[in-house]
C-alpha cells in the first residue's frame, strides 16, 4: 500500500515500474485533500505543477534514469523560495511574494527528480517552537493523546513539514533549524529529522531568519530517507558564501555503518530535576539501545550550555531585527500605504509582522542599539565561543552526543502563548547545537504514557554527519517504533 | 603664512577632515554580478542580490578586494591582513535591505598619508585614518512626479572606497589640494576614474573652528560634495557661519548639512538627523577577510610609478623645476606626453612647450591631452626642426598653430609653406646690405656709438626675410656689416 | 536592564514598527520579561573570550570580477507593490 512507503520503499517500488510516480503523485494530493483542512500543514498546494512534474518523472524513469529522487512526492517548507509558486514564510507580509527564483536546496532536489506536492506551513519567519504563529493558521499535530481528542501542536517552525509527513501527506519534506526547528517538531510527530552541519546546505533563496545559525535540512519517516534526502539538497554552493566547499558523502551507506567501538558522550548539565521522569526513562533506554550495539557511553560536560538559550535570545533576534529590515513594503510584498516614506514603513511592518516576529524584531534591535551592543550583543557572542569550545572539548573523546531532543512532549494547542520564555524552553536541548554549527539530529525512540512520541537527539562533529545518521539508525533499529498517528491518510 | 579668517573677535583657525568616497572601478558589484556602467536605464542594472531579495545573499567581489589593496598600498598606508564586513542598519528607500554592508570596526587599510603642493611651492603631509570598502545606495529622483518619489537600484551595490583623512587640513586651498591630489593618485592607480559629475568621486567635508592653542570645537558634515571647486567653497562658507555663530554668542550643533552652490551657503539637513543609532554588527552573511601576505606583495609589485615619484623623478632626472614637475605628473596621461615628446631632446624645451602653447591649445579647444590635435610624436618632430636649425623658434610658434588647425605634420608644414630658414649667408649678406643702404642715418648713428640701433637693423632684416633669416647668422652679419 | 515604555517606542521607531499607545504596556512588559531572563548571562565568566561571530570555521571566498546579473527590469519590478515605469514607487520623500 502507497500509504506504507517509506521513502526508500516508495524508490525501489518506482525503479521496479511497481508504482508509477502519477500513481504516488495523486495518492498524496488526495491525502492532502482529505486532511489538509483538520491538519493545515500545507499553505499552498501545487497540484497540476506536481502532476506535471510527476509525469516528466515516469517518462525519466522509463527511459532508466536513475535519479536519487526521481518521481518522490515532497512538501517544501514555505521558507524555500520556489519560482512562480508563492513563497509566504508564514507571513502575511510576503502573502503576495512569488519569487523569480529557485532556492539552491529546491534546485537541487528538482535536479534529482523530485515531485513537489506544496508549501508547508510554519511559525511566521521561522519563529516559533508550535507553529502557532504563523499567519496562515496553526497546524494540528495528527497524533492526540490516547483518549483525548483535543488537538495538539506539531512543533515548529516546520510544524507542517513534520505534520505532512507524519500524517502521510508526503514521502519526506524539506525543512529548516535556526534553534530547533527541524528536531523538535520532528520530536512531536514521531519522526525523523536532522540539522546537518552549518554550511552544509546552502542558505542561498532559503528566506533568512538569523544568518549564523540557519540551516536545511530533511524530516522523513525514518533515519535512512533522511539521509537519502539530505544527499540531495547538500552541497557546496558559490552563491552563499558561508557554504563549505566539502564532498558530499554517501549519507545512506553510513547509516549502516552500526556503532560498534563508538565512544558515546552524555552531557550532564541535559539532566535537570524538572525532567518529565519519562522522558529521562527514554533517554537510559535509547544509551542502553547504543550500549548493547557495542557503543562505550561516556560521562561528559558541556558547562556553558545552560546558557544557550538566553544566548540564542540575543543572536537570533539581533540578525533578525536586521535580515527582516528588507520587509519594507517597497520591492515586494504586501504594503500598508502611509502619509510619507516612514508611516508607510511603520504601518506596512505592524501590519504584515505578528506579534512574536514584531517582539523578536524589537529584542535585536534594543541589544544592537548604540549603549547596549557590549552588554548583550557581544556578551553573547563570547558565551557562544564557550559554547562552541565545550563542544571541541567533548568531541576531542567522544564520536557524538546522545540527549533528549526536547523537554516535553507536544503540548496542547494554545497552551504556552501567553509566556514567550516558557515556549523558548522548547528549544533548551536543540539550540547549543546551532550555536556551535554541529550536526543534529532527533530520531523517534518511543511512546510516553499518553500515547505520544518522544525523540532522542544525537549531535556530531562538525561535518560527520556520517556518525549521527549511524548512531541515529542505531536507535531506530532498536525502538522499533511503529506506532502511528491518530490522524493519517490510508490508515 | 597660515590660513585664517579675521573675525571681530580676532582670528580664526579652520580645521577641515574629508571622507571622500571613490567608486571603485570594476565591471561587477561588490557583491553581486550586475553591472556597473553609468547611466543605464532605471533598474536594469539590478540583481536580486541588489534588490534584497529574500533568501539572496552576497558574495565578494575580489577584484573590488584588490582595488582597495592597490590604493592602500598607493597612499602608502598599512594594509590589513585581516578585515571584515559589518551591517550598518537604517532604512531609506533607495537601502533595499534596511542595511549597508561596510567595514566599520576593521577596515582593509589602515593609516596612510598623501602629499599635498601648496600654490606658494610648499607642501604639506595629511594624514588618511582609514579606508573602507563599502556598498553605495540606489537613487532616489524626487522631481519625477508630484506625489512619489522614484527608485533606482543601479547603482545599489556599487563598490565604494571611502577614504578618510585626519583633520589635518587647514584652508579652502589644502582641501582642493587634497581632493586634487587623491584623485590624481587613484586615477594612477586605475582604481577609480574620478569623475565627479558623474558621482564617482564626492566628499563629505568636516568643518569646525577654533581659535589658536584651542581643542577642537564642534564640528558640521557637509555631505555630498561633488566638485573641488565646490569642496573649497564650501569649506570657506561653513567656516564663515560657524564663526558667526560663535561670535554671535551662539553654540555651533552637530549636524549634517547640504552645500547649495546656486546660493553659496551650506543648509541643515534635518531627514538625516533623527535615530542616528546604526547598530552596526557583523554581517553574519559574510565571513572574515583574511588576505594572503604574498598577495599583497604582488598587487604591490605591480603598482605604476605613483605622482610623487614620478615628480621627484622628472625634477631629478630632466632637471625641471618643482611646480613644472608637479605640473606635468597631475595627471598619468600628460606625465606621458612628456616623457614622450622629452625622450631625446632638451626636457626644458618640451616641458615649456607643453605646459605653454599645448595647454593653451587644448584649453582653446576643449580637448584633453588624450585627444589632443598635436601627437607627442609630433610636437617631437617640431622641437627636432628647431633644435636642428631647420626652423626658429619664431617660425615654430607658427607652424605649430597650422599642427593643431590641421593636424598635419610639422615639416610638411615647413614644406608647403616654405618657412624653412634662412642659412645662405650670401643671401643673408644681401638683405643687411640692402636695410644697410635703405637706412644711411641710422647706420651713422649706429658706428657713432648708439649701440641699442643694432636691435632695429636685425628686425628689419628678419622682416625683409619674412622671418625665416637664422637669427644666429643675421646677427652675425649685421655686426660685421655696420662693424 | 529595564524598558520604559519611552525607550520601547524609541526601539519601535528605530525598527519601523507602528505600535499603538495603548499596546506599549504590554509590549513593554514582554519584552523586559525577556531581557530579565537573558540577564543570567551576566553570571558568565568572559574575561579573555574572543566573541564567535558565526559557525562557519573558513574565511571568505572570493568571485571573480565578471558581470553575471541583472539586465532585467521586470525580474526585480515584477514583485513591486507600486511602480511607475521602471521604478519602484513610494510616497514622495522631502529632504
Amino acid at each position: 500500500m502507497i500509504s506504507d512507503f517509506t521513502l526508500a520503499s516508495a524508490r525501489a517500488a518506482l525503479r521496479a515500474r511497481d508504482v508509477s510516480s502519477v500513481e504516488l503523485t495523486q495518492h498524496f494530493l488526495g491525502a492532502i485533500e482529505a486532511l489538509n483542512p483538520q491538519l493545515n500543514a500545507f499553505i499552498t498546494v501545487t497540484g497540476e505543477r506536481a502532476l506535471a512534474q510527476a509525469a516528466a518523472a515516469d517518462a525519466a524513469l522509463a527511459s532508466g534514469d536513475q535519479g536519487a529522487l526521481l518521481g518522490i512526492p515532497l512538501a517544501i517548507k514555505d521558507l524555500f523560495c520556489t519560482e512562480g509558486v508563492r513563497t509566504t514564510a508564514g507571513s502575511r507580509i510576503l502573502s503576495p511574494f512569488v519569487p523569480p527564483y529557485e532556492s539552491t536546496v529546491t534546485a537541487n532536489l528538482l535536479r534529482d527528480g523530485a515531485v513537489f506536492l506544496g508549501k508547508a506551513n510554519m511559525d511566521e519567519f521561522a519563529m516559533g517552537s508550535s507553529n502557532a504563529t504563523s499567519a496562515f493558521g496553526p497546524v494540528v499535530n495528527p497524533w492526540t493523546r490516547t483518549g483525548d481528542n483535543r488537538p495538539l501542536v506539531p512543533g515548529g517552525s516546520s510544524g507542517g513539514s513534520a505534520a505532512a509527513v507524519a500524517a502521510g501527506l508526503a514521502l519526506g519534506a524539506t525543512a529548516t533549524d535556526t534553534g530547533g526547528s527541524i528536531r523538535q517538531p520532528a520530536s512531536f510527530c514521531g519522526i525523523a529529522g536532522i540539522k546537518p552541519t552549518y554550511g552544509r546546505c546552502s542558505r542561498w533563496g532559503v528566506v533568512a531568519f538569523a544568518s549564523s545559525l540557519d540551516q536545511a535540512g530533511p524530516v522523513a519517516r525514518n533515519v535512512e530517507d533522511c539521509a537519502i534526502l539530505l544527499g540531495s539538497m547538500a552541497g557546496y554552493d558559490p552563491k552563499d558564501s558561508t557554504s563549505a566547499n566539502i564532498a558530499v558523502p554517501d549519507f545512506a551507506a553510513a547509516c549502516r555503518r552500526g556503532v560498534k567501538g563508538l565512544r558515546i558522550g552524555v552531557p550532564r548539565e541535559y539532566r535537570s530535576d524538572d525532567m518529565p521522569p519519562e522522558i529521562e526513562a527514554i533517554w537510559q533506554q535509547g544509551l542502553g539501545w547504543l550500549r548493547d550495539a557495542g557503543a562505550e557511553i561516556v560521562d561528559v560536560s558541556l558547562p556553558h550550555t545552560k546558557y544557550g538559550l538566553a544566548t540564542y535570545y540575543i543572536v537570533a533576534p539581533a540578525e533578525a531585527s536586521s535580515n527582516l529590515a528588507r520587509y519594507d513594503g517597497v520591492r515586494f510584498g504586501a504594503r500598508s500605504n502611509g502619509e510619507d516614506l516612514t508611516a508607510l514603513y511603520e504601518n506596512t511592518r505592524a501590519d504584515g509582522f505578528g506579534a512574536e516576529v514584531q517582539r523578536r524584531i524589537m529584542i535585536g534591535t534594543y541589544v544592537l542599539s548604540a549603549g547596549y551592543y557590549d552588554a548583550y550583543y557581544i556578551r553573547a557572542q563570547k558565551i557562544r565561543s564557550l559554547i562552541l569550545k565545550d563542544f571541541t572539548d567533548v568531541f576531542a573523546r567522544v564520536d557524538a552526543l546522545v540527549t533528549p531532543t526536547a523537554p516535553s512532549a507536544a503540548f496542547g494547542l494554545g497552551d504556552r502563548l501567553d509566556d514567550p520564555i516558557k515556549m523558548y524552553f522548547n528549544d533548551v536541548f536543540t539550540v547549543p547545537a546551532n550555536m556551535a554549527g554541529i550536526p543534529g539530529m532527533s530520531v523517534p525512540a518511543g511512546l510516553d504514557a499518553q500515547g505520544l512520541p518522544l525523540g532522542l537527539q544525537v549531535l556530531g562533529r562538525p561535518f560527520d554527519e556520517e556518525t549521527v545518521f549511524a548512531v541515529a539508525q542505531a536507535i531506530e533499529d532498536a525502538a522499533g517504533f511503529v506506532a502511528k498517528p491518530s490522524v493519517r491518510a490510508g490508515g | 603664512m597660515a590660513y585664517t579668517i579675521e573675525g571681530n573677535s580676532g582670528s580664526w583657525e579652520v580645521v577641515v577632515g574629508l571622507e571622500v568616497h571613490a567608486q571603485v572601478i570594476s565591471k561587477a558589484k561588490l557583491f553581486s554580478g550586475a553591472a556597473t556602467a553609468f547611466g543605464a536605464a532605471p533598474n536594469s542594472q539590478v540583481s536580486l542580490v541588489d534588490a534584497a531579495f529574500p533568501g539572496m545573499l552576497p558574495v565578494l567581489n575580489g577584484e573590488c578586494v584588490a582595488q582597495a589593496v592597490r590604493t592602500g598600498l598607493g597612499l602608502n598606508a598599512e594594509i590589513h591582513l585581516h578585515s571584515r564586513f559589518d551591517r550598518k542598519n537604517y532604512f531609506y528607500a533607495d537601502l533595499p535591505s534596511g542595511y549597508q554592508i561596510s567595514q566599520y570596526e576593521h577596515p582593509i587599510v589602515g593609516k596612510g598619508v598623501i602629499e599635498i603642493e601648496l600654490a606658494d611651492g610648499s607642501t604639506r603631509q595629511i594624514g588618511v585614518t582609514r579606508l573602507h570598502l563599502e556598498q553605495d545606495a540606489g537613487k532616489s529622483l524626487h522631481d519625477q512626479h508630484p506625489t512619489k518619489t522614484f527608485v533606482d537600484l543601479n547603482r545599489s551595490g556599487v563598490a565604494l572606497m571611502e577614504i578618510v583623512s585626519e583633520p589635518d587640513i587647514r584652508s579652502p586651498e589644502e582641501a582642493g589640494a587634497y581632493v586634487r591630489k587623491l584623485r590624481s593618485i587613484l586615477r594612477y592607480l586605475g582604481t577609480c576614474d574620478g569623475n565627479m559629475e558623474e558621482g564617482s568621486l564626492r566628499a563629505d567635508v568636516n568643518v569646525s573652528v577654533r581659535k589658536a592653542g584651542e581643542p577642537y570645537r564642534t564640528r558640521c558634515e557637509i555631505k555630498n560634495v561633488n566638485s573641488i571647486r565646490f569642496v573649497m567653497q564650501a569649506v570657506e562658507v561653513e567656516a564663515l557661519r560657524q564663526i558667526k555663530v560663535w561670535e554671535d554668542g551662539g553654540e555651533v550643533v552637530q549636524e549634517t548639512r547640504l552645500f547649495d552652490s546656486a546660493r553659496g551657503t551650506t543648509r541643515s539637513m534635518r531627514s538625516k538627523e533623527d535615530a542616528h543609532d546604526y547598530r552596526y554588527f557583523p554581517d553574519p552573511d559574510l565571513l572574515p577577510l583574511i588576505l594572503d601576505p604574498a598577495w599583497v606583495e604582488t598587487l604591490r609589485a605591480a603598482l605604476p610609478e605613483l605622482p610623487d615619484a614620478k615628480r621627484a623623478r622628472f625634477i631629478d632626472a630632466f632637471g625641471l623645476s618643482p611646480y613644472d614637475s608637479g605640473v606635468l605628473v597631475a595627471e598619468q596621461p600628460t606625465a606621458h606626453y612628456f616623457e614622450t615628446v622629452a625622450a631625446g631632446r632638451d626636457p626644458k624645451l618640451a616641458a615649456n612647450w607643453i605646459t605653454g602653447d599645448l595647454f593653451g591649445a587644448l584649453n582653446r579647444t576643449s580637448r584633453s591631452i588624450e585627444d589632443s590635435p598635436v601627437s607627442a610624436a609630433s610636437l617631437g618632430a617640431l622641437l627636432d626642426l628647431i633644435s636642428d636649425k631647420t626652423i626658429n623658434g619664431k617660425i615654430a610658434k607658427q607652424v605649430f598653430e597650422e599642427m593643431v588647425e590641421t593636424g598635419a605634420a610639422p615639416d610638411a608644414i615647413v614644406q608647403a609653406r616654405g618657412l624653412r630658414q634662412v642659412v645662405d649667408t650670401s643671401a643673408i649678406d644681401a638683405a643687411v646690405d640692402a636695410v644697410i643702404a635703405a637706412n644711411p642715418d641710422k647706420a651713422a648713428e649706429y658706428r657713432s656709438g648708439k649701440d641699442k640701433l643694432f636691435g632695429f637693423f636685425v628686425g628689419q632684416v628678419m622682416k625683409a626675410m619674412a622671418g625665416k633669416g637664422n637669427p644666429a647668422l643675421v646677427n652675425d652679419a649685421v655686426k660685421a656689416k655696420l662693424g | 536592564m529595564s524598558l520604559d515604555q519611552a525607550a520601547v517606542r524609541r526601539i519601535a521607531k528605530l525598527a519601523r514598527i507602528r505600535v499603538a499607545d495603548d499596546a506599549l504596556p504590554q509590549l513593554a512588559g514582554d519584552l523586559n520579561a525577556i531581557l530579565g531572563w537573558i540577564d543570567q548571562l551576566n553570571e558568565v565568566d568572559i574575561d579573555g573570550v574572543t566573541p564567535l561571530t558565526g559557525a562557519a570555521q573558513m574565511t571568505l571566498a572570493w568571485r571573480a570580477d565578471m558581470v553575471t546579473d541583472g539586465g532585467d527590469a521586470e525580474r526585480v519590478l515584477s514583485n513591486a507593490p507600486d511602480r511607475e515605469g521602471q521604478f519602484y514607487a513610494v510616497p514622495k520623500v522631502v529632504e
